[in-house]
């Protein structure tokens, strides 16, 4: 480096604009240079301390809250899907009971239908039959009583045609004896 | 070291002429006052419009899913915040703003630094002195006021056979008031080296015959450069947390 002094107003500067020696070592410049380093410190810290960072924290806050809202919400969602899916199969399950039951109580009201209109056919029949043997046995006397009837006039003709007189009470008795027979 | 030739052109070597304050608008050695806006009140200026630009009118949207300025804003927000809780205690977070404005600072400067014909603020030993000695005086304060006498336990080592325990204090003591200048020397000296070496190798571009290699270089350099930006501003801030934990909690 060049040493040699010259007549420029700085000690620190050559005659050609040069740097003597260290220029950060030259005091000529300390106190502009503190000056200003100490202004321009000031204003960032300002700058930084009332604006920037208050901001930047509140935004970080606000971030982080709303990822863990999310997050709360997003187990909440998942919590309801869960207790929405427990709850339908619960539906499901409680509707396929439900239709075995309502099932199952069709299939035994129409049995009991079923029995009774069974029971009623029956009884009916019974009665029709009973009402049936009534009329035949009816018939059956009707037919004993014609046949004796039949019989006594029978008799009483027969007992003309061979010139005889037969009162009616003779003939009766004879027939009445002769069936007994 | 301008003896180096090619063609009989001696290389014009000002790999320091980068760090000279000017008036803005002036030329090398005008006279800088107090007042005097210079390139380096230019790009302090240029870092802190820049930080405003991504700190306040990126986050501008408070979105909850953020832009991409909006984000990188969190990153670094996110990042320093991590860094200060991991490093230091929950109980530091307090001091989160102050840390803060440092490290974006730093990272600011150093990147608005890699662009060419800019001026670097974080080579100067002046801006990094006044960054290194604040967080020392500042830090020491704390400690002070939260611990009491009982600050000094921290350079009394409990946990040494108590022969050894004057022996370590010293170097303890010692190591703690050089911090502040390694702090600020480590940083200024990274910035400084990277600028003054990219220097070296453009001008050496000037020539015809080693230019390729000299552009190489210079890539080679810038990118390691960008690399060093970050890590420095992040050196700078860990180093910060470290020393507050120190102040914070003092007894080893």
């Amino acid at each position: 480096m060049a040493t040699e002094t010259t007549t420029s107003t700085s000690a620190c500067v050559d005659a050609s604009g040069g740097a003597i020696g260290m220029p950060q070592l030259c005091p000529d410049w300390f106190t502009n240079q503190i000056f200003w380093l100490v202004i321009a410190l000031l204003a960032i810290f300002f700058v930084l301390s009332k604006i920037a960072l208050p901001r930047i924290a509140a935004v970080l806050a606000e971030r982080s809250g709303t990822i863990s809202n999310d997050l709360a919400s997003a187990e909440d969602l998942k919590r309801k899907a869960v207790e929405a899916e427990e709850a339908y199969n619960k539906a499901l399950a409680d509707a396929r009971a439900e239709a075995q039951s309502i099932a199952a109580q069709t299939r035994a009201e129409i049995k009991a239908d079923l029995d009774d209109a069974i029971a009623k056919a029956d009884a009916e029949i019974a009665a029709k039959a009973a009402e049936g043997e009534a009329k035949i046995a009816e018939i059956r006397a009707g037919a004993m009583e014609s046949v004796s009837e039949v019989a006594k006039d029978v008799a009483a003709e027969i007992v003309t045609a061979l010139g005889q007189t037969a009162d009616a009470k003779t003939v009766g008795d004879a027939v009445a004896a002769r069936l007994k027979g | 070291m301008a003896d180096a030739t090619d063609s009989g052109v001696a290389f014009d070597f000002k790999p320091m002429d980068q760090f000279i304050v000017k008036p803005l608008g002036g030329s090398a050695g005008d006279p800088v006052s107090m007042l005097t806006i210079t390139n380096a009140t230019l790009w302090l200026g240029i870092s802190v419009l820049a930080i405003i630009a991504l700190f306040v009118l990126g986050t501008r949207g408070r979105a909850i899913i953020p832009s991409r300025t909006q984000s990188v804003a969190e990153l670094a927000y996110g990042f320093v915040y991590k860094m200060i809780e991991d490093v230091t205690g929950k109980d530091a977070v307090k001091y989160f703003p102050y840390i803060f404005t440092l490290f974006v600072f730093i990272l600011f400067s150093n990147f608005l630094a890699l662009i060419p014909m800019s001026f670097s603020p974080t080579s100067q030993i002046a801006v990094t002195a006044v960054l290194g000695f604040s967080v020392f005086f500042v830090i020491t304060a704390i400690g002070f006021i939260k611990n009491g006498v009982s600050f000094l336990s921290l350079f009394w080592v409990s946990s040494a056979p108590l022969a050894l325990r004057p022996v370590l204090a010293l170097i303890e003591v010692i190591s703690y008031f050089v911090r502040p200048v390694s702090h600020s020397v480590r940083l200024a000296g990274n910035v400084l080296a990277g600028h003054a070496v990219l220097k070296v190798f453009a001008t050496f571009a000037a020539s015809v015959l080693v230019a390729p290699v000299a552009i190489l270089g210079v890539v080679g350099i810038f990118a390691l450069e960008i690399l060093v930006s970050a890590i420095q501003a992040y050196v700078f801030t860990i180093l910060t947390c470290v020393y507050l934990k120190d102040a914070l909690h003092p007894h080893h």
